[in-house]
């Protein structure tokens, strides 16, 4: 069977019919994932949908890096046990897990099969663990046994002023054998509220899916529904979506530096980045009024215009924000205490990296050339191309470093694009959607690769949207920075990855 | 009898105030204003007018733990001679009783911590044994040096007018045993680069997780015992590095005084430009402040004999 019989092969924010992608038996669908998967294939997204009462589509998305290729494979299976892909396709563990708490089934033969969310099934079915949906935070959580081995628990309730999550902690002595990291404190129930829209909350809930990455995941979206209705925003509201989307990635690197340095007790970087930070965002709010970018991204355009004589404020206020990022982040690098600390804390591997599919800076600090910005570019990216920073180390360091390298050239994109505005309306009527439409809607978030999978039913009304935040891939991949290490590292390598938990939990 | 009371009002009253000047050497840095002076005064008076919690696996040990700690420590500042003056207690051999209130207070509250039965504390009290064990070599090391050099075992005989004598007959180990005591002033007093004493994490603290189910006046008597140990210390740095002292009794006090500011934004500045150690690390640098006063101590043996 070639691959164009098993996959439907689109492009990003490509509208496709339902009817299009290939039915599969289970066990094709099983074996194509796994095949793609292991010929360097990544799991964008797998989730299931109710086909009636009885069976269950399950749908997977894998994308090419290379060749801007979103393969979409879906199957039919009746309500009930499925066989796990997980043992042989490790990116799928997470998404298996979401299934069989969202649904109720078991994928047979999973290795680590325990909530995600600690939600009920939205059928009303029993979960395949013990006890049904469980008391959140409680479950059967891996332990180590043996002389001075010891278990630290931290959370959901932390010192600092950030979201809820439950780490446990396996350690001998000073080091972590093992962290386990359970989240589900933050659950809306988003995703499953989606469904039936788009309505009038829709684009409230995309702004607020992640707070911080208000502008990617509305851009996303944006890009989702316009692609199905067939509308195109004009190109206007298409640089201003890059500007507050790269604005937006400005500030949260700019906060991150500074927090690292925070953690690492560096007073000067902790300092002055955090009210840098502000600074970036008071440019999203010179825009549109709002610093986290609320209110500007909306179907068929942007809510706000940036007047010709805002452009010049805005570069000299960039101008000079420039400056100062420069002279606050470069004292990291040549401070040799602080660079003892990043340098070689958190190590994760290339092959690691690839085997559980991490994204954004935490992938691209461990070497990959993976940025949806340039491999599935879209908008503005279809023009202006961002070239990828990488780095090859993998370690904190790594992780920091490929966030100013991102700082700079975010900056320079937006000089560039703030010169070279193009005249034009910011606003393109956007109307209701076919029925039996779908698409794939990539966008490189700050923290990495958002993916939304919309899909319409009979009425033009959502059937099925799944969200994938950039967090859902990584949070793995700081579990496994842990192995081996001190555990008064953890809060400097969690900093390093910074996810998000209401991302996660949805 | 007007000196003791005027180094017993010092040792009561000003310890906080040092705090208050580290913050704002550190405020000064960041470009921010800062907490003001006098914020650790407010703080400590603010938790002696709360009430507490206490855990119910709580047992006396938990409340005595910042109680001993902090009358240990005072204990051990009557012992230390300031402004050039000798102490208000002295005998022969009370380095030793020096050395040991302050274990004693450290002994406490790591049992205090211990009492509290949360995995946090656990870790934080191993690491400030496993430190202390290799601060204090460091610390007993400079002391047998000076007492080497002065000829007597009571701290107002190391630190008293013989200091000078020391540094023109054995600068060398002076300049040692002074950077020894500098980084124990550090690491005792949990300060950059050994701990951040301004952190939140609780994963990465030293001293700090020791004291996290404390509250109230139990916290503002830790908080005070710990202003009063980083004043005894200081103020031994501050008389090994001035030798010189001046006789004026109007002027000693206020020199003294001065002489312990300017310590305070010493750590300051070294607090603003670095960034902490990886923890593994930590006994890397206390066994090289060991190594100094050792070598010191070394030196004057030679010297001598």
């Amino acid at each position: 069977m070639t691959d164009s019989t098993r996959f439907l092969i689109v492009g990003n924010a490509e509208p496709f019919e339902h009817a299009a992608i290939p039915r599969l038996g289970f066990d094709d669908f099983r074996r194509a994932m796994i095949e793609g998967a292991a010929g360097g294939l990544r799991v964008g997204a797998l989730f299931a949908s109710p086909e009636g009462a009885r069976e269950l589509g399950i749908y997977g998305v894998l994308l090419d890096d290379l060749t801007a290729a979103v393969r979409v494979a879906r199957s039919v299976v009746p309500v009930g046990p499925f066989a796990s892909l997980t043992p042989e396709c490790p990116q799928a563990h997470l998404f298996e897990r979401e299934i069989a708490e969202q649904f109720g089934v078991e994928p047979l033969g999973h290795p680590w099969l325990k909530p995600v969310r600690f939600h009920a099934a939205y059928s009303g079915r029993s979960q395949p663990w013990v006890g049904g949906p469980a008391v959140i935070g409680v479950t059967d959580f891996y332990r180590v046994e043996g002389e001075e081995v010891h278990e630290v628990a931290v959370g959901p309730v932390h010192a600092g002023i950030i979201e809820p999550g439950h780490f446990r902690f396996q350690c001998h002595g000073e080091e972590v054998f093992h962290l386990e990291i359970s989240l589900g404190y933050q659950h809306r129930g988003i995703e499953r509220r989606l469904a039936g829209g788009p309505d009038r909350r829709t684009i409230h809930y995309m702004e607020t899916l992640a707070g911080d990455t208000t502008i990617g995941h509305t851009t996303a979206y944006c890009q989702a529904v316009e692609a199905m209705a067939g509308v195109h925003a004009p190109v206007r509201a298409q640089v201003i979506r890059g500007i507050a989307l790269e604005l937006e990635r400005l500030a949260n690197h700019v906060g991150d530096l500074g927090a690292l340095a925070g953690d690492v007790g560096f007073l000067p970087t902790a300092a002055y980045c955090g009210r840098i930070r502000g600074d970036y965002l008071n440019m999203s709010a010179a825009i549109c009024g709002n610093r986290f970018g609320r209110d500007l991204v909306r179907p068929g355009g942007v809510l706000f215009d940036v007047e010709p004589a805002a452009v010049e404020g805005l570069l000299a206020r960039l101008d000079e924000a420039e400056r100062d990022t420069a002279s606050a982040v470069n004292l990291l690098w040549d401070s040799s205490s602080v660079m003892g600390r990043f340098e070689d804390t958190g190590r994760i591997t290339r092959e690691t990296a690839n085997e559980i599919g991490l994204v954004g800076p935490a992938a691209r600090a461990s070497g990959i050339n993976r940025d949806v910005r340039n491999d599935f570019p879209a908008g503005i990216f279809q023009y202006s191309h961002v070239p990828i920073s990488t780095w090859s180390t993998g370690d904190v360091f790594g992780r920091a470093y490929v966030r100013w390298l991102e700082v700079q050239l975010s900056i320079r994109f937006i000089r560039e694009q703030l010169r070279a505005l193009p005249e034009g309306p910011v606003l393109a009527p956007c109307g209701g959607l076919p029925p039996g439409r779908c698409v794939v809607s990539l966008v490189e978030g700050w923290r990495g690769e958002i993916c939304h999978v919309a899909m319409t039913g009979p009425d033009g009304r959502f059937s099925r949207y799944k969200v994938v935040d950039p967090s859902f891939h990584n949070w793995f991949g700081l579990a496994l920075a842990l192995r081996g290490q001190q555990i008064s590292d953890f809060p400097l390598c969690n900093k390093s990855f910074n996810l998000s938990y209401s991302g996660h939990d949805l | 009898m007007i000196d003791t009371i005027v180094q017993v009002v010092l040792l009561l009253v000003m310890p906080p105030l040092l705090l208050g000047v580290i913050v704002k050497t550190k405020a000064a840095f960041a470009g921010r204003v800062g907490a003001p002076l006098l914020q650790s005064y407010y703080d400590i008076i603010k938790l002696f007018r709360k009430g507490s919690v206490l855990s119910g696996t709580t047992t006396w040990v938990f409340l005595a733990g910042p109680a001993v700690t902090a009358v240990a420590v005072v204990l051990a500042g009557l012992v230390v001679p300031m402004g050039g003056q000798p102490a208000p207690i002295r005998f022969a051999g009370d380095l030793i009783l020096f050395a040991y209130l302050l274990a004693l207070g450290r002994f406490f509250t790591t049992l205090a911590a211990l009492d509290t039965g949360s995995s946090f504390e656990g870790m934080g009290a191993a690491r400030e044994v496993t430190f202390a064990c290799l601060a204090e070599p460091a610390m007993f090391f400079g002391l047998l040096a000076l007492a080497r050099l002065t000829g007597g075992l009571s701290l107002s005989g190391l630190f008293g007018g013989q200091v000078l004598e020391a540094w023109t007959s054995a600068a060398p180990t002076m300049v040692l045993v002074l950077g020894g005591f500098f980084i124990v002033l550090l690491v005792e007093n949990s300060r950059i680069p050994f701990d951040d004493p301004n952190t939140h994490l609780e994963l990465t603290m030293i001293h700090e997780v020791m004291v996290l189910d404390h509250g109230g006046p139990a916290l503002g008597t830790v908080l005070y015992g710990a202003a009063v140990k980083l004043f005894v210390l200081a103020a031994i740095v501050v008389r090994l590095a001035m030798p010189a002292w001046t006789d004026d009794p109007l002027l000693r006090w206020p020199v003294f005084a001065g002489s312990m500011l300017l310590v305070a934004v010493l750590i300051g500045v070294i607090e603003s430009i670095m960034a902490r150690l990886r923890l593994p690390l930590v006994p890397n640098l206390l066994m090289g402040a060991c190594v100094l006063t050792a070598f010191g101590f070394v030196l004057v043996l030679g010297a001598t004999s």
